[in-house]
């Protein structure tokens, strides 16, 4: 990416977003990109007066990553999000879904994760049966 | 009076979509709105594995039928700074024409449905009537009427010749006539004036906040506008983001009543400075890299984050849509309101919920 | 003679459910386009109702996925007998462009039996309106 990217940790994410925040940067989203079988990469993106400024944090997929809603109210959706389809939890979560804001529990787990999809075709037919 | 919880949608006859609020109400005034989504989850970002990168601008052209030019537009930009691709000039004024002509219409429908929620059917009439003139121009410009596909990594699919245009320009003055008679019953009208002024008002402060987009940030008196970064062809035209004050659904009528007209000017605009030339070049190559690409959508800014590693497939591509961070603002704006006001409050930010959902 | 005035005024007012259920909004458009002067269902008698227990004709338009099927089952099963099905767009018909994607189902008829198909990404208005008078023809025949 050609802007800005600064890389954070777990401890550091909520102190940097509050330190961004005061100067007066608008959340716009999140982003979850799955790396290899046991790591992903969440990247935070901000922005002011229409410049981009990235955080990347590198996790392991069993991290609990705290929840920057509590420093911007608005990220618990697209937390919640990346909950449901990457399978990773986020902690303190303003609204939690518990992994049921757009997938039933009937669906398969963690669809967006390459390294644990089922062929969709079978798991799909499945899930309907599940329900009648 | 005791709490009474009551479900909202998600088959509501003021929305065309399912989206499902549930509302705790104490004695007709909204206390707390959690909203719950999933009806419309595809999963499409995930088709980005299955088909190559050509064949995703069809895909994602149908996250939203609603702005379908304009998503393309976006992927189409994101892939083209990742391989390097100059679009040729002409290609790009084509883009804008097509961008304002969707956001026009996308403008005209809301307009038409926002009257439709606080039962003015006359005026959803008026407005659908005009929008089916700009149906018209895709139509006969394209092929298509909501789901045009005109553009393609490297350029665009389709030319307008001059006898198009000029078609375009008597059809485009006989739409701003139309609108403009409609003008005075859209803002002054007491019925209109009694269910939007003062209705879920969203300060600067808490617009900017809470992170919303588009007109709901403009209407609360923000200049936000991502044209203004001048992708395409939007850097060689005149324009001014349309900005409004009162962040009431008032407001936000207005800013998309203006917009309407600001597309116009826009159209004008690129047809009397485009110029002549190819109109796609050849792409080579396999995209490789990360790259954010972002525009204006009717509804805000819509941002995609791509990833490629070099195959035909993407890695991983990320639509994060208007809607999706309109949402909040519900949250914020619904808490000590009627219960009859709902659906107009819900309906002013423009929700588009395929596109949230994607 | 009252079997007849029933069978009249259910063949000259049809009255119609829409469903969106996971389109991409293009056919949900031109459905709704189809109640707007230029195209005009009214003059057929044909009004949108919100309310399944008033319809005639259940107009679903977009994929099934695993969460709307439960609605899609409900909202049919409260609908009145006789009733006529017609899916619109590919979406409808197979799931059009996102049927390898992991959240859908399929086609419409994966859940309900349906009656007639509208083709096309996205409908256009015309086609839509074809399909409607079609299913009427259906229904007279059901009906007698
Ligand atoms: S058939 Fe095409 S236009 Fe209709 S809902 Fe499906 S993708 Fe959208």
């Amino acid at each position: 990416m050609k802007e800005e990217t600064i890389p954070v940790t777990k401890e550091t994410v909520i102190g940097e977003t509050a330190k961004i925040k005061i100067e007066g940067y608008r959340f716009v989203t999140m982003t979850c990109v799955e790396l290899d079988e046991n790591q992903v990469d969440v990247i935070y993106h901000f922005d002011e007066n229409l410049q981009l400024k990235h955080f990347r944090l590198t996790v392991s997929k069993d991290t609990l990553i705290p929840s920057i809603s509590v420093v911007y109210q608005s990220a618990f959706l697209v937390e919640n999000e990346i909950q449901d389809l990457f399978g990773i939890h986020f902690d303190n979560l303003f609204i939690d879904y518990r992994r049921t804001l757009y997938l039933g529990g009937e669906t398969i787990a963690a669809p967006f994760c390459k390294f644990t999809v089922k062929r969709t075709d079978k798991s799909a037919p499945a899930a309907v049966q599940a329900e009648t | 009076m005791s709490k009474t919880i009551i479900p909202f949608g998600p088959q509501h006859p003021v929305l065309p979509e399912p989206l499902h609020l549930k509302l705790t109400v104490e004695d007709e005034v909204v206390t707390e709105v959690i909203p719950a989504l999933g009806f419309v989850h595809r999963g499409l970002e995930k088709l980005s594995e299955i088909r190559d990168f050509h064949q995703m601008v069809q895909v994602v052209e149908r996250v939203c039928g609603i702005c379908s030019v304009i998503h393309a537009m976006c992927y189409c930009h994101g892939i083209e700074e990742m391989m390097g691709i100059e679009v040729p000039p002409r290609a790009k004024f084509l883009r804008v024409i097509w961008s304002e002509l969707h956001r026009m219409q996308s403008h005209l429908l809301w307009l038409g449905l926002f009257a439709d929620s606080f039962g003015f059917e006359a005026l959803f009439m008026q407005f659908w009537k005009i929008r089916e003139k700009v149906m018209d121009i895709s139509e006969s410009t394209t092929g298509n009427r909501v789901i045009v596909s005109v553009n393609v990594v490297g350029g665009v699919r389709r030319d307008l010749n001059s006898e198009q245009i000029s078609w375009i320009l008597t059809l485009l003055k006989e739409i701003e006539q139309e609108i403009s008679a409609l003008k005075k019953t859209l803002l002054t009208d007491y019925t209109v004036t009694k269910r939007t002024v003062g209705k879920g008002v969203l300060t600067k402060h808490q617009a900017y906040g809470i992170g919303t987009v588009g007109p709901v940030l403009r209407g609360s008196g923000v200049v936000q506008d991502t044209r203004t970064l001048g992708y395409a062809a939007f850097n060689e035209l005149n324009f001014e983001p349309v900005v409004e004050s009162d962040g009431d659904c008032y407001a936000r009528t207005k800013v998309r009543f203006r917009e309407t007209l600001q597309s116009i000017d826009l159209i004008r605009q690129a047809m009397s400075k485009i110029p002549n030339g190819e109109i796609n070049v050849k792409v080579k190559g396999k995209p490789q890299g990360e790259v954010v690409s972002r525009v204006e959508q009717p509804r805000g800014e819509l941002l995609y984050y791509i990833k490629a590693d070099g195959n035909k497939n993407l890695d991983r591509l990320r639509i994060r849509t208007p809607t999706f961070a309109n949402i909040p603002a519900i949250l914020t704006m619904l808490p000590g309101m009627y219960l009859s006001d709902v659906p107009v409050i819900v309906l002013s930010i423009d929700p588009c919920i395929s596109c949230t959902e994607r | 003679m009252f079997k007849k005035l029933i069978r009249n005024s259910r063949m000259k007012s049809p009255w119609l459910l829409h469903f969106d259920c996971g389109s991409c909004n293009g056919c949900d458009i031109e459905v709704l386009a189809c109640l707007t002067p230029v195209y005009d269902v009214e003059r057929f008698g044909i009004i949108n109702v919100g309310n399944p227990m008033h319809a005639d004709l259940f107009l679903v338009t977009g994929t099934v996925n695993s969460r709307n099927s439960m609605v899609l089952r409900n909202l049919y099963e409260q609908m009145p007998n006789p009733k006529i099905v017609v899916a619109i767009g590919s979406c409808g018909l197979s799931g059009g462009i996102f049927r390898e994607a992991y959240n859908v189902v399929g086609g419409v008829d994966k859940i309900i039996p349906v009656d007639v198909y509208v083709p096309g990404c996205p409908a256009k208005p015309e086609a839509i309106i074809d399909g409607v008078v079609t299913g009427l023809q259906k229904y007279d025949r059901i009906v007698n």
